[in-house]
């Protein structure tokens, strides 16, 4: 067997080990339906709070706040809700739960890598997420009556950020995670976390709105590709070749968090110590 | 009385078992720290593109979030902990210790935990809202503040209520985890006066999950725009919900059959 069918087979058989893994996943998930939305509508209290705050000031204002109109807040923080649902990745919380409880142990017999494991089957959690999400979008557009300008290029991009978005978040929280190595007290540094990201990424208001050395500190964070730009691309007003960079971005980013969390992980896993059974 | 000392004795036991784990009190009070900056900056924002909020000042807003805060201490205190335990206990079957002592077993399930270390939310929450008073033109009145205590005491028992009547559910709904989620995410919207929000959403949030009474009452005491029809509603809901879940509780309790069935 040469080196190139060698390749091929395990590209292969990852495909088919995602596959599956998301597979089950979307099946065990589909079972639990009214649990999700009970779930989804809690999630959905948050972006309704900033939208009628913001709809609120822009009422004041004869309409709008720095240009953005009443209409296009509420497209944003709609798109805003399924870019959340994409944003929800395996916490640091789980990995203090993983190490404490010794579930590793069995993570780390398997021949692949347990990030893998996590990445699959939130993905395929994500497509039930998204089909339930639908009948919410249409009851929030129907309530808040939001603008939208888009194209068909837009759509693409969309559809490919909310998948960088994804990724961005899974791996800068798994790095964070690995923090549990050392303590399994992650609660306050997550919590610090979480806290920097609803200003810097967007999610509290588009970016704009925030002040000028926010905005520029968060253009040199990852926080902002995850939130911000998915959004952007769909509800702003974006050129193909601003797209085409934004996405680019995604990609350095997951680039250099999947480095950095491999790296860490290195050094993490050797002070492992499973305990009783 | 009787009951008094019981929940007394309660609260003893419990805050002694928190208190062997200190860490605990840092790492709640850096949480409480970034939870309270966050929601400080997020009204900076607001407030920067506006002077006023639907007719209210920044102080008075402050004076919303502190109790909004502080209130969210005394749940998390004393009684999420007590309704998370009820509902674990129904499923486990548990439930059965609490029910086999004699004593009431709606004031035993609800005063058998405290987590004393949360009640860090209760101190950011109060300095939160007396930073927001001092901000005040107007200032407070005795009658206001006395007004105000009154209201807050009351706002937490229709919240104790709205509590008991969804974990009363467990007796036939097993999983009630997420509408704990669901009510986590719904208590935000009690940072912000109700008022501002649509007719529908103002419903749920007032009748639904009372967060109107609950939160903005009060702060609209502190804030000398309370109406006394709207202190009499308060007082009639709270009555009536402190009825109705009395009475759902024993309805529900029949329901509950036990750990060896």
């Amino acid at each position: 067997m040469s080196a190139a069918e060698a390749e091929a087979g395990r590209v292969r058989s990852y495909l088919d080990y995602y596959l599956t893994r998301a597979r089950t996943q979307i099946q065990s998930n589909f079972q639990y339906r009214v649990a999700t939305y009970m779930w989804l509508i809690g999630m959905l209290a948050e972006p309704i709070v900033y939208l009628v705050v913001w709809t609120t000031i822009a009422d004041q204002q004869g309409g709008s706040v720095q240009g953005i109109s009443t209409g296009e807040f509420a497209a944003y923080y709609i798109v805003w809700t399924l870019v959340r649902n994409m944003n929800i990745v395996f916490t640091p919380y789980g990995w203090e739960w993983r190490i404490r409880e010794g579930e590793l142990s069995a993570a780390l017999l398997r021949p692949l890598h347990p990030i893998h494991d996590d990445i699959a089957g939130f993905a395929g959690w994500k497509v039930v997420t998204i089909i339930l999400w639908l009948p919410i979008a249409a009851v929030l557009w129907i309530a808040f009556d939001p603008t939208f300008d888009i194209r068909a290029a837009e759509i693409a991009a969309f559809c490919v950020a909310i998948w960088g978005a994804y990724l961005i978040r899974t791996m800068f929280l798994s790095s964070l995670g690995m923090v549990t190595f050392w303590t399994t007290r992650v609660s306050a540094l997550f919590e610090l976390m979480v806290g920097l990201e609803l200003l810097l990424s967007g999610r509290l208001v588009p970016l704009p709105l925030m002040p000028d050395w926010v905005e520029d500190l968060a253009a040199v964070l990852p926080f902002q590709w995850s939130f911000y730009f998915p959004i952007q691309t769909l509800v702003g007003d974006m050129s193909n070749r601003e797209l085409l960079e934004g996405l680019g971005m995604q990609l350095l980013w997951i680039v250099a968090l999947t480095g950095l969390f491999l790296v860490v992980w290195r050094f993490a896993v050797r002070r492992y110590s499973a305990v009783g059974n | 009385m009787r009951l008094a000392r019981l929940a007394w004795l309660f609260f003893k036991v419990g805050s002694l078992n928190e208190l062997q784990y200190r860490t605990n009190f840092f790492i709640q009070l850096l949480q409480s720290a970034v939870s309270i900056g966050v929601a400080l900056v997020v009204l900076q924002v607001v407030y920067s593109h506006t002077p006023e909020l639907n007719g209210w000042t920044e102080p008075e807003l402050l004076v919303v979030l502190g109790i909004q805060l502080l209130l969210g201490g005394v749940i998390s205190t004393s009684i999420q902990p007590n309704m998370q335990r009820l509902m674990e206990e129904v499923r486990d079957g548990k439930l059965d210790f609490a029910l086999t002592k004699p004593e009431d077993s709606q004031v035993l399930v609800s005063i058998r935990d405290v987590r004393i270390w949360r009640a860090v939310d209760v101190i950011g929450g109060a300095a939160v809202l007396a930073y927001g008073i001092r901000g005040l033109e107007a200032g407070v009145g005795l009658g206001d503040g006395l007004l105000f205590i009154g209201l807050l005491a009351l706002g937490a028992v229709t919240i104790y209520c709205f509590w008991l009547v969804i974990a009363t559910l467990a007796f036939w709904i097993v999983n009630v985890w997420e509408i704990i989620e669901l009510f986590q995410g719904v208590y935000l919207a009690g940072r912000f006066p109700v008022s501002i929000y649509p007719g529908w959403l103002r419903f749920g949030v007032t009748f639904l999950v009372p967060l109107a009474f609950a939160i903005t009452v009060p702060a609209e005491a502190v804030t000398s725009r309370l109406e006394w029809s709207t202190v009499g509603l308060a007082i009639g809901f709270a009555v009536a919900l402190f009825a109705f879940t009395r009475w759902w509780w024993g309805f529900g309790l029949r329901r509950y059959s036990g750990a060896s069935a």
